[in-house]
């Protein structure tokens, strides 16, 4: 008996080895997290990475792309890389606060809802349905037209209190389908307490789906935020890959020759927004066995 | 039945929810932007515009909060939007319904081409597994549809009418044309259109091939899949009625979902190729605090995500016999 347990300890990989032979496992995956890793790392320290003040009016404006100016200078005579590297810093922050929040919200009300049941249930899933359908962003340049240049803190709070409908959503259902599962009952019958279930044996199963959801909003806070800056809804002296674009565009950049101040904030939006696709994509592949490529079946 | 009388009455609570938001949000938000407007305008406009703004806002010094609310929600459901404060004295009823027809027109095509080809595209693909179009497209498309909207369609107006000078870079059609139902105004329209077109279409189709890919995938390993097979019908047969119709069910589904964000992103299109639609006109209006306008496009950005998913819903219910019946 002992024996039996002993190698089925053996026999479960490590979770944290577990995720990160995943990661390595899966190409969509490993190219995922490299971006991430690389825009961490900007984040983190754009102050090593940059090499001038990325407000400074002090080159002449609308330079080419040279090895000083690796992507040009602006109009207002600042160095278009070092914008972009500290603006790395904002897109990814509203990411993941947006991405946390919405995560958070989606379990609290997807769970909670399929566990709880009756009329909780009705109520709940009828305001994530609501939520669901109505179109954020809108909403949100509806807000930002009374707020007047929302700020870091209002882009958070409307993304997070907004997105985490579709997340909870799925978690209802997963939860519902497992409610009746042996393990459940078995603590039902241990007397365990509803939080007790709720939070050490049902969330441990869904981490993959978690992890999606997180994925998606923060895919839909980088893509968001940064469509509301270059309309001008955010705010104009903020150092953010969304603001950049909204100058470039009342400059003309693209007709003027400044491409490469009007193509670049948009290849880091595309590229931050990919990196969160395709790990949000490999995931899927990893939690869904039926999605995974097809192993060669070698015949001896 | 049952199912479809559900789907209305969630249409109608989803109706009122947003009408509500469109009431409260002024006055939730810090220092009552609706009074403190109301403040700003008297004595600039006439009575006449400031009555119109009263009706917008519901505000009315003589009246409480909860009685406000009623009046507003009563001249909502008699189409009373006020008047414009950019187009005075137009109605912005009138405004909104010239709007609408070009952002149907566009946004409306784009999204059925996408939703179609998308589905066909993924449907084959899942079904030659690992051939050219399963390992080409899916990584593809994860990254485009990453791509944000308003970047794509400046690079689009940067590389077509900028650079090669195919299409116009901006407008719905040219202002020499004569508006009307003739056919050179129609054809200029188009042209217009081609561009922000292709730029919805790109960034949307790639959410319909991946659902849809993954749909079919776990259909396909379904027994009644296998069975068919084992009955020897053709595959071609296999494809269409026994894998795609199955595994189309969750992508109408994942229609309604998807929709608000392709409204979203049609918004910027518009925007970005000063496109004269909705979206359009609802930056416009942002950006000259024309707030009863701004209001009134909201709404019918809502009630056309609305619809369009009462539509979904309705093919969801011919499609799958078991929405019918059982629920």
């Amino acid at each position: 008996m002992s024996a039996v347990t002993a190698t089925i300890r053996q026999v479960r990989p490590r979770p944290g080895f577990g995720a990160l032979r995943a990661v390595l496992g899966n190409r969509k995956a490993l190219v995922g997290s490299v971006l991430l890793a690389l825009f961490v790392v900007l984040a983190a320290v754009p102050g090593w990475i940059a090499p001038y003040d990325p407000t400074a009016e002090i080159f002449q404006p609308a330079l080419g792309p040279s090895s000083q100016h690796y992507f040009g200078t602006t109009a207002y005579g600042q160095d278009v890389y070092s914008q972009l590297v500290w603006g790395t810093r904002q897109s990814l922050l509203i990411a993941f606060a947006v991405g946390g929040l919405a995560t958070v919200l989606a379990v609290l009300i997807g769970v909670s809802a399929a566990y709880l049941g009756g009329l909780s249930d009705g109520v709940l899933s009828l305001v994530t349905d609501v939520i669901l359908v109505i179109p954020i962003f809108p909403l949100v340049i509806v807000l930002a037209a009374y707020e007047k240049n929302a700020g870091f803190t209002t882009l958070v709070v409307v993304l997070g209190a907004f997105g985490w409908s579709y997340g909870a959503r799925q978690l209802r259902s997963q939860t519902l389908s497992m409610r009746n599962r042996d393990f459940l009952q078995a603590a039902r019958v241990r007397g365990e307490r509803k939080l007790y279930v709720i939070v050490y044996e049902i969330l441990p199963t869904m981490t993959s789906l978690i992890v999606a959801t997180f994925l998606g909003a923060a895919l839909y806070a980088v893509l968001t935020a940064a469509g509301l800056q270059f309309v001008g809804l955010g705010d104009p002296n903020s150092l953010s890959w969304g603001t950049m674009l909204y100058w470039a565009e009342n400059n003309e950049a693209l007709g003027a020759g400044m491409v490469w101040w009007a193509i670049m904030p948009g290849v880091c939006v595309a590229l931050l927004g990919a990196a969160f696709a395709l790990l949000n994509y490999a995931f899927d592949e990893v939690s869904n066995p039926a999605l995974r490529k097809p192993r060669k079946v070698t015949r001896g | 039945m049952r199912f479809v009388v559900r789907r209305l009455v969630f249409f109608v609570i989803t109706l009122w929810a947003a009408v509500t938001a469109n009431f409260l949000i002024p006055r939730l938000m810090p220092g009552d932007p609706a009074l403190a407007m109301m403040a700003r305008y008297r004595g600039r406009v006439n009575p006449q515009a400031l009555h119109s703004l009263e009706i917008a806002f519901g505000v009315n010094n003589h009246q409480g909060l909860v009685a406000a609310y009623f009046a507003y929600l009563g001249n909502i459901l008699r189409g009373h939007f006020g008047v414009s404060l950019t187009f005075f004295p137009e109605q912005v009823s009138h405004e909104v319904f010239q709007a609408l027809p070009w952002t149907i027109a566009l946004v409306g095509v784009t999204t059925v081409l996408a939703f179609v080809f998308g589905t066909l595209i993924g449907l084959l693909g899942a079904w030659r597994r690992g051939g050219m179009l399963d390992s080409a497209l899916p990584p593809i498309f994860v990254i485009t549809s990453a791509f944000p909207y308003f970047w794509l369609a400046l690079i689009s107006i940067w590389l077509f009418a900028i650079k090669l000078d195919w299409f116009p870079a901006s407008g719905g059609y040219d202002v020499t044309t004569k508006e009307g139902w003739t056919w050179a105004f129609a054809s200029d329209a188009v042209r217009h259109s081609i561009l922000p077109a292709l730029t919805i279409l790109l960034t949307s189709i790639g959410a319909w091939i991946l659902t849809m890919r993954n749909n079919t995938i776990s259909v396909l390993s379904e027994d009644y899949v296998r069975m068919a097979r084992a009955k020897g019908l053709s595959p071609w047969r296999v494809m269409w009625t026994y894998a795609g119709r199955n595994a189309i069910l969750p992508n109408l589904t994942g229609f309604a979902m998807s929709l608000g964000f392709v409204v979203s992103g049609a918004i910027l299109v518009e925007f970005v190729y000063n496109y004269p639609g909705v979206g359009w006109m609802f930056l416009q209006s942002v950006e000259n605090q024309d707030y009863a306008l701004m209001q009134a496009l909201f709404l019918m950005i809502i009630i056309c995500v609305l619809t369009a998913i009462l539509i979904a819903d309705a093919a969801t219910a011919i499609l799958d016999p078991r929405t019918r019946d059982s629920r």
